[in-house]
């Protein structure tokens, strides 16, 4: 199909779950509601390292109100063995470890001890009063410092895995990884300009606006039912039967409506501990956490230290780069420095290349996916050194990057070789939009610019859709919308059946009730989920013709159908009409689509962005900000664009204010939305979105993922224009006023 | 245990009773009590706007007021918005618009944004940006719910 055949993709209905969520009508976890249901409160640890020696637990016990204290005692000690945790493979003492603890802590707001009460608030005195006797560790609260000879050591089994191969030293440097590809010391050698430069990036939280949340029920018939705000309710059942230790039959998942995720939704928290509560009580269980308990104890993104050198020929071709990359897991390995190493000089055909990448963990929150995890620390570095470059050579940066972009058949030194890709495309957007030859008018003012590419993912989704007597269709899915999705992937059927968007009605429901379908995640659900309703949506339409054809005494294989009409001869009948006839035709009509698609296609995504910056306090106004991107095929162009807006917002507060900002002691100063400072509506101009559409050749319809490029730039863009507008080179994230002070005073010293 | 303290207040314009611990907010009030779950709790302190409501004509975060403090008080709610089966055009402009993505924090923008079109029914997009910056939304930068709110405040206008 043609894009100007569509009829339905590229249009901009309303959502279908729009109504609920405008009047408060729409259910999410921590609305869940049931009879007898008890609250639970999770203890932490008030030390970033310690070793608990003893718990007590007698006096919570005896509260009025409780009805059951539990400890990482109370889960079945399964042999370890790894498991996957919905993002790759984590060994189960680590996955287990990580919801309640045992034996030692090693972060502020490790979990480990619960309670269950009557209300929350009994719950919360309760658990004040259980009695811990710590042996406080010193501690390591960076990459740099925890890779030091002599620093504290987290987990004394866990042992380096360098290039591979287990090299039997205990150390906090989980895994050393290296990709080369071709000669770094000939490519240096060609070079006619070096830039080397080392950059500190701050651990940042993901900051969705709705708490961690889940309800579970163990039932008499040793059923374990769960209802929780979560990205992937297939990963919940999966890691809370690992835990629990029985059969993944025997849990089932209900994914309520979610409030935000961008990544932080994935990993598991309090479903078991809500789980074993309701065993030990009989009833069912609540927790919800607190924003204290999110800064604290759910998983941020890694903070990092990078180094990355680049050399360019007079003439503007790039010889080698190579890139050290440190990132933090936090307590457990796992830091997303594999997808950072990938992308890191992703958006370039670079013929030498060698990138370093250190998994290290500190005692912070384990870490998890956020929004493109790993390339927006690696971009900020390497889309700094590339405008330097750019500056040196006396070249535009846009043309710069456009000398070398990635482009269909250029291998990046993790190995792929990319298909067709919108690289080239995106950056020739930015260079024709108006944005990039406006004047700045005024001074302390700049323009900055830079690239970002994510790679995305496939992985299994299910879908069925059932045919009713009115014509409309309802379709079941097992991706949690978390942005509209319902809708973009009730499109990609409609499209197919030749009906409105509005004739579908997509429900996402429980485990139960759907085949397996993988995280929203990765940006895949209106690439993979859709691929599943487009499927489901072809089956359809095959078993409508055989209804089609019964009805013409003809051959199903004579009978076609474009646009919702079928026809065989000089027949025809609606997709309307033959609904009606379901009946007399032999029943009720029902597709499925099961996939587990391997075309994924990356997005490219670039900014331009102009600041200003006010040279005696640092602050740096966003005056005016353009996000380009690829999509493939946008669906429904307006969540599309709020990905784009959503995302770049978030790399904004990425790169101006937000930080976790740690005390000596390993405390996180500001564990509040107050002091975490994310942007408000009064920080920010209009967002400006440009939808380039390469399509994804992988894909029916074209759609590349949109939902995570859009992150990588803003930072690198803004640090890109602060120079423009304050002549200094930044380094270091968040680009704070007192950053950009101390870049200026140093820089006249 | 806690004495409970019964408190008489008009919710949604329904005279409503209630029993509540000294110690519960509005928010838990309203959630627990009355089951009006619209209303979202995002951070507890009053620094997200999740759990905006109306008290009398006083913009507020249901977070940082006590249930016993809304004795006597005009109680507006998400569920209160809608006129019957029409939605309100704030409702209307942030659907059309695609002014939500998750959703979570869209009952305190339209909350909030009611409030500002009832006082100023024709702001400027400096005057949204103000007024809504008690209301944090991490999914949508902002834009689109700015501009849903300009093409309600049209349409309140006509």
């Amino acid at each position: 199909m043609k894009t100007q055949e569509y009829s339905v993709i590229g249009t901009r209905p309303i959502r279908h779950d729009g109504a609920d969520k405008v009047t408060g009508r729409a259910l999410y976890g921590a609305d869940f509601q049931m009879a007898g249901l008890l609250h639970g409160y999770i203890l932490r640890s008030p030390h970033a390292h310690a070793r608990i020696r003893r718990i007590d637990t007698s006096k919570a016990a005896a509260f009025p109100g409780v009805r059951a204290v539990m400890t990482a005692d109370d889960f079945p000690q399964a042999p370890d063995r790894l498991v996957d945790l919905g993002e790759g493979d984590t060994p189960l003492s680590y996955a287990r470890g990580n919801v309640l603890a045992k034996g030692k802590v090693l972060y502020k707001g490790h979990a480990f001890a619960a309670v269950a009460a009557t209300s929350v608030h009994i719950a919360e005195e309760a658990a004040g009063l259980i009695e811990v006797d710590y042996e406080v560790l010193p501690c390591a609260l960076t990459a740099p410092e925890a890779m030091q000879e002599g620093a504290p050591i987290l987990h004394e089994d866990l042992k380096t895995k360098e290039f591979g191969e287990q090299t039997g030293r205990v150390s906090n440097v989980a895994e050393h990884f290296r990709h080369v590809m071709g000669d770094i010391e000939a490519g240096f050698a060609q070079a006619d300009v070096i830039v080397e430069r080392e950059f500190n990036t701050a651990t940042v939280h993901q900051g969705y606006i709705e708490p961690h949340n889940a309800t579970a029920l163990w039932n008499n018939d040793g059923r374990i039912l769960v209802w929780c705000s979560t990205q992937g309710a297939f990963v919940v059942r999966d890691v809370t039967a690992c835990l629990l230790d029985v059969p993944v039959s025997r849990v089932r998942v209900t994914p309520m409506e979610i409030g935000g995720g961008f990544g932080g939704k994935i990993p598991v928290y309090l479903e078991p501990v809500a789980a074993l509560l309701s065993k030990k009580t009989g009833k069912p269980v609540k927790i919800v956490m607190s924003r204290k308990d999110v800064f604290e104890a759910t998983g941020p993104t890694p903070g990092s230290y990078i180094k990355v050198k680049i050399g360019a020929r007079k003439d503007g071709r790039i010889t080698a780069a190579q890139a050290y990359l440190a990132y933090e897991a936090g307590a457990y390995p796992g830091a997303m420095v594999a997808p950072g190493a990938m992308c890191v000089f992703a958006a370039y055909d670079i013929p030498n290349v060698v990138i370093d990448g250190f998994d290290v963990v500190v005692n912070k929150p384990s870490t998890a996916a956020y929004r493109a995890p790993g390339a927006t620390n690696a971009a900020f570095a390497t889309e700094t050194v590339v405008d330097e470059i750019a500056e040196k050579l006396g070249m535009d940066p846009l043309d710069f990057r456009l000398k070398n972009a990635a482009k269909e058949g250029t291998r990046r030194a993790d190995g792929p070789k990319y298909r067709r890709i919108g690289c080239v495309e995106v950056i020739e957007a930015m260079k024709k939009h108006p944005h990039y030859s406006a004047p700045l008018g005024g001074p302390n003012r700049g323009r900055g610019v830079a690239v970002g590419f994510w790679f995305n993912v496939g992985l299994p989704s299910s879908c069925t859709i059932s045919v009713n007597a009115d014509g409309t269709v309802n379709l079941v899915e097992g991706s949690t919308d978390i942005g509209g999705t319902r809708t973009s992937i009730a499109m990609q059927a409609a499209e197919v059946l030749g009906i409105p968007a509005e004739d579908v009605r997509p429900t996402v429901v429980d485990t139960d009730s759907v085949g397996f379908t993988a995280v929203t995640g990765g940006s895949r659900t209106t690439f993979a989920t859709g691929w599943a309703a487009y499927e489901a949506a072809q089956d359809i339409v095959r078993q409508l013709k055989e209804r089609a054809a019964k009805l013409w005494e003809t051959d199903a294989a004579s009978v076609t159908m474009e646009r919702g009409i079928f026809r065989a001869g000089d027949k025809s009948i609606t997709f309307q009409e033959l609904a009606a006839k379901l009946d007399q035709t032999g029943g009720p009509v029902v597709g499925r689509g099961a996939v587990n698609p391997r075309g994924v296609g990356g997005s490219f995504s670039g900014n331009i962005v102009d600041v200003e910056v006010d040279p005696e306090t640092g602050k740096v106004t966003i005056l005016r900000f353009t996000a380009v991107q690829d999509a493939g095929k946008a669906i429904h162009p307006s969540y599309v664009e709020g990905q784009m807006q959503g995302g770049s917002v978030q790399g904004i507060g990425w790169a101006l204010n937000e930080e976790y900002w740690m005390n000596g002691s390993g405390t996180m100063m500001n564990s509040s939305l107050l002091d975490y400072r994310m942007p408000t509506a009064l920080d920010l101009p209009m967002i400006d979105t440009v939808i380039v559409e390469v399509p994804n050749p992988g894909h029916p319809f074209g759609v590349r993922g949109v939902g995570e490029a859009n992150i990588i730039p803003p930072p690198a863009a803004i640090a890109n224009a602060i120079y423009h507008a304050a002549g200094v080179r930044m380094n270091r994230l968040p680009m704070n006023p007192p950053a950009i002070m101390e870049a200026i005073w140093s820089q006249r010293d | 245990m806690h004495n409970k303290v019964r408190v008489r207040t008009t919710i949604n314009s329904e005279p409503q009773e209630f029993l509540c611990e000294p110690r519960q907010s509005l928010l838990e009030c309203l959630r627990d009590i009355f089951g009006l779950t619209g209303t979202k709790e995002g951070c507890n302190d009053g620094n997200c706007g999740a759990c905006t409501v109306m008290m009398d004509d006083r913009v507020v975060t249901s977070c940082l007021v006590l249930g016993v403090e809304a004795e006597g008080c005009q109680i507006t709610t998400i569920e209160g918005i809608a006129r019957g089966s029409e939605l309100h055009p704030l409702q209307r402009a942030f659907l059309q618009n695609a002014a939500l993505q998750c959703g979570i924090c869209t009952p305190g923008f339209i909350v909030a944004a009611k409030a500002l079109l009832d006082r100023e029914p024709n702001p400027s997009e400096e005057q949204i940006r103000l007024w809504l910056a008690n209301n944090l939304c991490r999914c949508t930068g902002y834009d689109k719910i700015i501009r849903a709110v300009e093409q309600a405040a049209q349409e309140v206008r006509a």
